[in-house]
């Protein structure tokens, strides 16, 4: 019998990911056991099983919590925030009054594309208390200058509004499509009965878009939990632990003072919140059949 | 009338938008043309006094700005091309061949998806340590030789080639590696594009991984050198931000080029709904 030849296609994109995805991730639930540590990298016989103090030490520790709040308030405000201005953008370029439509498009997507590290040094100085940008133009209206990213109340905030102005444009291009889709019958009905402009809106539109909604902001949520480049460039955690996020606290535990059964253990919990996150969307039925395109052919 | 006043507003709103979205971006172009010290100096200026190329030339003679940039290309094609082939084989085998088990080990695949990639970061660093491919390029590339994502979308397109295509071919007896690659690549060409573009910008902006795996600064690619360069050099704005628009304007006429097939790539990434 000879063997299928499908295999030899599937083979080396399954084989690189089972051994470079797959084994890592039960590697690391092995890791988040053991005391992992600087002696460990040198020296692998100084490993010891040390059961779920790991997990135990985490939830005990002041830092994780505050970086979990930090994370949560991230997610939080700059999720809707971002799917908004997103459903915004769209519906202004979805106006049967606007031409350039493309150029607007353009545009807008232009932040998305842009190098995450290259943008957040741009934002940085953008938000410098004295000759930034930001404080120029405000200073204009009368605002006193603001330290942005040097106040602990004010960080967070800023680092949210750099993060929607990078990432609007991405569930825009979502929403635009989910707003052709909308057959145009449907508004020549809502017409016929007499539907105004915001009718128009309130009852065709918006139910026609909800399944884009829940599926773009839950996966808006999940990207918003790996927050990470912008706080390590514009902040390094600061000011204080203001904008210390889980992502930047694993690569500190990780990388910096090598505890990497600490950190493996950070991991989990992250993943943990994220499964979560996506169960309870898909039990609360905002998310049919669970992943992009699980549509059946 | 009314509809006059709406457009007016419209408009307004757009050009508002665009204002807000371009701001940050054609600032950065501005202070990276002025001459060391301008951006600093009271009173601030918008424009540079007089545009000078001072800023780049430090970056390419007197840092490793031009070292960083061969990385960063280096590393995006050799990242699009490997990924390119695996998953091109693998995603055409999902669509279009039989074998056991084939539609359960997709939706494994997808399943997959829900894991973060910080998961697997630290084994995954021991595991190249061990191999000794920690601070080399291959260390880059290996957490992206094949992704679900990119399996995903050649299935999705290979599904509407016709079947009688493929057993034609079969009949005048063409292997099945030569049925992919003279009759399939062709025609996924389209989305073969889209996926490229895709894995060349992921890899070129990608941070923290590079980060962990590159020590040597002689292979930090570009956004790692932008990064510890910030550490020496916060003060010297210009500087700074020359070598932010050398980050990101190659991504951005890359963008510019192949703008259709980037925004159908995502559009096809999230068809729900």
């Amino acid at each position: 019998m000879r063997a299928n030849p499908a295999w030899g296609f599937v083979a080396p994109a399954l084989a690189a990911i089972g051994v470079f995805f797959c084994v890592p991730i039960a590697a690391s639930l092995a890791l988040s056991l053991t005391d992992f540590d600087l002696y460990a990298v040198a020296d692998l016989g100084s490993l010891r099983f040390v059961g779920l103090r790991n997990y135990a030490r985490i939830f005990a520790d002041p830092t994780f919590w505050t970086a979990l709040g930090n994370t949560a308030y991230f997610v939080a405000l700059g999720a809707p925030l971002s799917v908004a201005a997103s459903l915004g953008a769209a519906l202004l370029l979805q106006s049967r009054l606007v031409r350039w439509k493309a150029l607007f498009r353009t545009l807008y997507f232009l932040p998305v594309v842009t190098t995450l590290v290259a943008v957040a040094v741009v934002w940085r100085f953008l938000y410098h208390p004295r000759v930034g940008l930001l404080n120029r133009v405000l200073g204009v209206f009368g605002v006193p200058p603001l330290d942005w990213l040097g106040d602990p109340a004010l960080a967070m905030p800023a680092i949210i509004v750099m993060s929607v102005w990078k990432n609007f444009g991405f569930n825009m291009v979502i929403f635009v499509a989910g707003l052709q889709a909308i057959p145009e019958r449907l508004y020549e009905a809502a017409r016929l009965d007499g539907a105004g402009p915001w009718q128009q809106f309130r009852h065709v539109t918006l139910p026609m878009l909800l399944p884009t909604t829940t599926f773009v902001l839950l996966m808006t949520l999940i990207g918003s939990f790996q927050l990470f480049a912008e706080p390590y460039v514009m902040t390094q955690g600061g000011p204080g632990d203001a904008t210390r996020s889980l992502v930047l606290l694993l690569y500190e535990q990780g990388f910096r003072w090598w505890s990497l059964g600490q950190a493996a253990a950070l991991a989990f919990v992250l993943f943990a919140l994220l499964l979560a996150l996506t169960l309870a969307a898909r039990a609360a039925g905002l998310l049919q059949g669970g992943l992009a395109g699980e549509r059946r052919p | 009338m009314r509809r006059r006043l709406a457009a007016a507003a419209l408009y307004a709103l757009l050009l508002g938008g665009a204002v807000l979205t371009l701001a940050p971006l054609l600032w950065m172009l501005s202070v990276s043309l002025m001459p060391a010290g301008e951006a600093t100096a009271l009173p601030p200026r918008l424009l540079p006094s007089a545009p000078t190329l001072e800023s780049y030339r430090a970056l390419f003679t007197r840092l490793p700005l031009a070292r960083a940039m061969l990385n960063s290309a280096l590393l995006a094609t050799a990242a699009t091309l490997i990924s390119l082939a695996f998953n091109a084989l693998a995603g055409y085998a999902f669509a279009k061949l039989r074998f056991a088990g084939r539609d359960r080990l997709f939706r494994l695949l997808l399943a997959a998806l829900v894991v973060p990639g910080q998961v697997g970061m630290l084994p995954l660093f021991l595991m190249l340590k061990q191999m000794g491919l920690v601070n080399t390029y291959l260390g880059v590339l290996i957490p992206g030789l094949a992704s679900v994502f990119g399996i995903f979308l050649i299935r999705q397109y290979c599904l509407s080639i016709p079947q009688s295509v493929l057993d034609a071919a079969r009949v005048d007896g063409a292997g099945e590696l030569r049925i992919w690659w003279s009759i399939v690549l062709p025609l996924c060409r389209p989305i073969l594009v889209t996926l490229a573009v895709f894995t060349f910008m992921g890899t070129w902006n990608d941070f923290l991984w590079p980060l962990i795996v590159l020590s040597d600064e002689d292979l930090h690619t570009l956004p790692v050198a932008l990064a510890s360069l910030l550490g020496e050099h916060a003060q010297d704005v210009e500087l700074m931000m020359a070598g932010s628009v050398l980050t990101v304007l190659p991504v951005v006429a890359l963008f510019a080029l192949f703008q259709r097939q980037y925004i159908q790539g995502i559009v096809a990434g999230s068809v729900r709904g």
